[in-house]
């Protein structure tokens, strides 16, 4: 009875491996199987941004060769002759992008104070979600309001005024078209303003509380503990939260397509509709097959790959350095 | 009574709300915050930058007050500023979306220019199927890289691989687009539902992975450890408790990442391209929600730029019931684990 009892856990003990510890070689198998997957899924991230940089080197290459800085710097884009030059598009994509960083970052700033120092507690999270909602709606969603709601409203009503009170600036001259550099810019810095904001209300709420304390403690008003000792320590993590906001608008597509007007020139006046790098690769690549021009689109591709990659590596450190800094300075896990 | 005495109490609460939020009590040793006049006797040794703060007249305090508050509504105007842009497309898009959005619009083909009536149908349903192929490669990718970056503990590989997803998200959706682009539409001469599939995956594979691993860094080490101790192997350790336990919250990550791309257009317009009929094949061009809303928004026709008003509202309710959806369960999820 004892016995037979002993031998049945034994035989339930070896089926759940117990007994077999290292001595089962069909278990080792399973467990170096599953981690050499688990690395391959790993690595095949890493394989993946290096296949996209090789793929579209190798497909910019007929016009890196051809065309070389002068690229950058050229005016002309003929798909009839051949001669392709990016200058316009680079000049509206970094404009834009700057432009609404200009109005974004001190929304975002504003809304990352308000909902990590100020607001009651329990308005924050249900706040919070709100503005992050803005970053869920579709960028061609924005693209049609943009469209039908924005553009008019901003040719009716803000062009002209802009117009009337800062017309000797020549930025603001020009016929208000509503669709353009302006709209563009507007549209972008509405689908930036979550980023920027949700990165840095995540980094304020990280400065540790004896930070603050010792500002309160000092006799310091509310704003005076944010400005003495919030900002600074956060500082890193803002500017790298700006910047991953400005890699967002750079590679914008779809709502920047729809409201920059698309047109191919330097324009000084914002009201003016321009284009961006994004844009004509939107609008020509489906129509190209092959050759120069479909190597000049990837090249501008290419360009912009670098950018966003640069400034998403430079953002991410910025934000993981602070973040160890604030833990630091915290000095408790 | 004045101003000081109320703010000085403010900031005693706001300290006593912080010390509960953490779980800590205030020290008893620490003394109590000094109010400002007190401030002012004690600082007479301390540099003159100093006593101008602390020992400053009425008028100054009061100037301080008032710049605190100046900055207090400016904060909290920028948050309503900020939601006013989401609340006015909602609106629109409700608005102008509701008249156009019928049953046969969920169900029918696009009809040309001139005839009345016709729908989005098969782009809905080539927009499920899209997502279908690119959850089909994304998800087990993003889960097993995750799994990787938690539970193997190689610090120099899951520095870069981390920091590769985080990039990788960064990266341009229309640069994804024309990556699969050379990759498979170049190859296989032909626009096809399964490269749009893949450049959404692509675009999926970062959000899932890095989800995946901070929930399976949630798991508590204990349950690892009583399954490692019950002699039940590390790959099964790893499948059946350490996954199962972060289900949940992996199922979370799947569904933003799903929200994000469900919207995604520029990626779709050269690879999935477009169609108006049904789809008929997974190796043939296909239409989707967001590359109809596009192209019918762009259009010059009135009856197309309605239709294009309730594919937006069908696209929101769809990103915005994933996008909700997932917060409110985590964060559900969340108070019930601490």
């Amino acid at each position: 009875m004892k016995g037979s009892l002993i031998s049945s856990f034994k035989s339930i003990a070896s089926g759940m491996g117990i007994l077999s510890r290292g001595a089962n070689p069909l278990r080792r198998l399973g467990d170096s199987v599953f981690a050499f997957v688990v690395f391959l899924a790993a690595f095949a991230v890493i394989i993946l941004m290096a296949l996209m940089v090789y793929e579209l080197v190798r497909q910019s290459l007929p016009s890196i060769e051809q065309f070389g800085v002068r690229f950058l710097i050229s005016r002309e884009w003929d798909p009839i002759n051949n001669v392709y030059g990016a200058l316009p598009y680079i000049y509206g994509t970094i404009v834009s992008s700057l432009l609404a960083l200009l109005m974004s970052v001190p929304l975002s700033l504003g809304i990352a104070i308000f909902l990590s120092q100020f607001a009651p507690r329990w308005l924050r999270a249900p706040l919070g979600m709100l503005v992050d909602l803005l970053a869920a709606i579709p960028s061609v969603v924005y693209g049609l309001w943009g469209i039908f709601v924005l553009a008019p409203f901003l040719g009716k009503t803000v062009e002209p005024f802009l117009a009337d009170h800062l017309g000797g600036i020549p930025v603001f001259r020009g016929p208000a078209y509503g669709i353009g550099l302006f709209a563009a810019s507007v549209v972008l810095a509405i689908m930036i303003t979550p980023t920027i904001s949700a990165i840095s209300r995540e980094v304020m709420a990280n400065v540790s509380r004896d930070q603050k304390e010792a500002a309160q403690a000092l006799g310091a008003t509310p704003w005076e503990t944010v400005r003495m000792s919030v900002l600074p320590l956060a500082r890193p993590g803002i500017i790298g939260a700006v910047i991953l906001g400005l890699g967002r608008a750079l590679g914008e597509t779809m709502a920047v397509t729809m409201l920059i007007g698309n047109v191919r020139q330097l324009n000084v006046s914002i009201f003016a509709p321009a284009y961006s790098i994004a844009s004509v690769i939107a609008n020509e690549f489906a129509e190209v097959t092959e050759g120069p021009h479909m190597a000049a689109l990837i090249e501008m591709a290419l360009i912009l790959l670098f950018i966003t990659l640069l400034l998403n590596l430079l953002a991410r450190l910025l934000v993981q350095r602070t973040g160890s800094r604030a833990a630091r300075v915290k000095g408790r896990p | 009574m004045n101003e000081e005495q109320a703010i000085n109490g403010r900031l005693q609460m706001q300290k006593e709300e912080d010390y509960e939020a953490a779980e800590l009590a205030p020290p008893a040793a620490r003394p109590s915050a000094p109010t400002h006049e007190s401030m002012g006797e004690e600082a007479t040794g301390k540099a003159s930058r100093d006593r101008k703060l602390y020992s400053g007249s009425a008028a100054r305090r009061r100037s301080r007050n008032i710049r605190s508050r100046l900055a207090y509504s400016l904060c909290a105007l920028s948050t309503v500023i900020a939601t006013v842009p989401l609340l006015l497309i909602l609106f629109y898009v409700i608005y102008q979306g509701a008249g156009a959005l019928n049953l046969s619009f969920l169900t029918d083909l696009p009809k040309p220019v001139g005839e009345s009536g016709g729908g989005m149908g098969n782009a809905i349903v080539g927009s499920l199927i899209l997502i279908g192929i690119a959850a089909v490669i994304g998800v087990p990718f993003g889960v097993l890289a995750g799994t990787q970056l938690a539970e193997y503990r190689s610090p120099r590989l899951s520095w870069v691989v981390r920091l590769l997803s985080d990039i990788l998200s960064g990266v341009p959706s229309i640069i994804v687009g024309i990556f699969v682009y050379t990759l498979l539409v170049l190859t296989f001469k032909q626009f096809s539902a399964i490269a749009g599939g893949v450049a959404l995956g692509i675009l999926m594979l970062p959000t899932v992975a890095r989800t995946t691993e901070e929930m399976m860094r949630m798991v508590p080490d204990s349950l690892r450890e009583a399954s490692l101790a019950l002699g039940i192997p590390r790959w099964r350790t790893i499948t059946s408790v350490v996954i199962k336990t972060a289900a949940g919250g992996i199922m979370t990550g799947v569904m933003l990442a799903t929200a994000r791309i469900a919207g995604e257009t520029a990626p779709l317009l050269f690879t999935a391209l477009n169609s108006r009929t049904w789809p008929t094949g997974l190796d043939k061009p296909i239409a989707s929600l967001p590359v109809q809303i596009y192209t019918y928004a762009i259009s010059p026709f009135d009856a197309w730029h309605k239709q294009a008003w309730a594919g937006s509202l069908v696209l929101v309710l769809i990103v915005l019931f994933l996008s909700i959806g997932s917060k409110l369960y985590f964060g559900r999820r969340m108070k019930r684990a601490t």
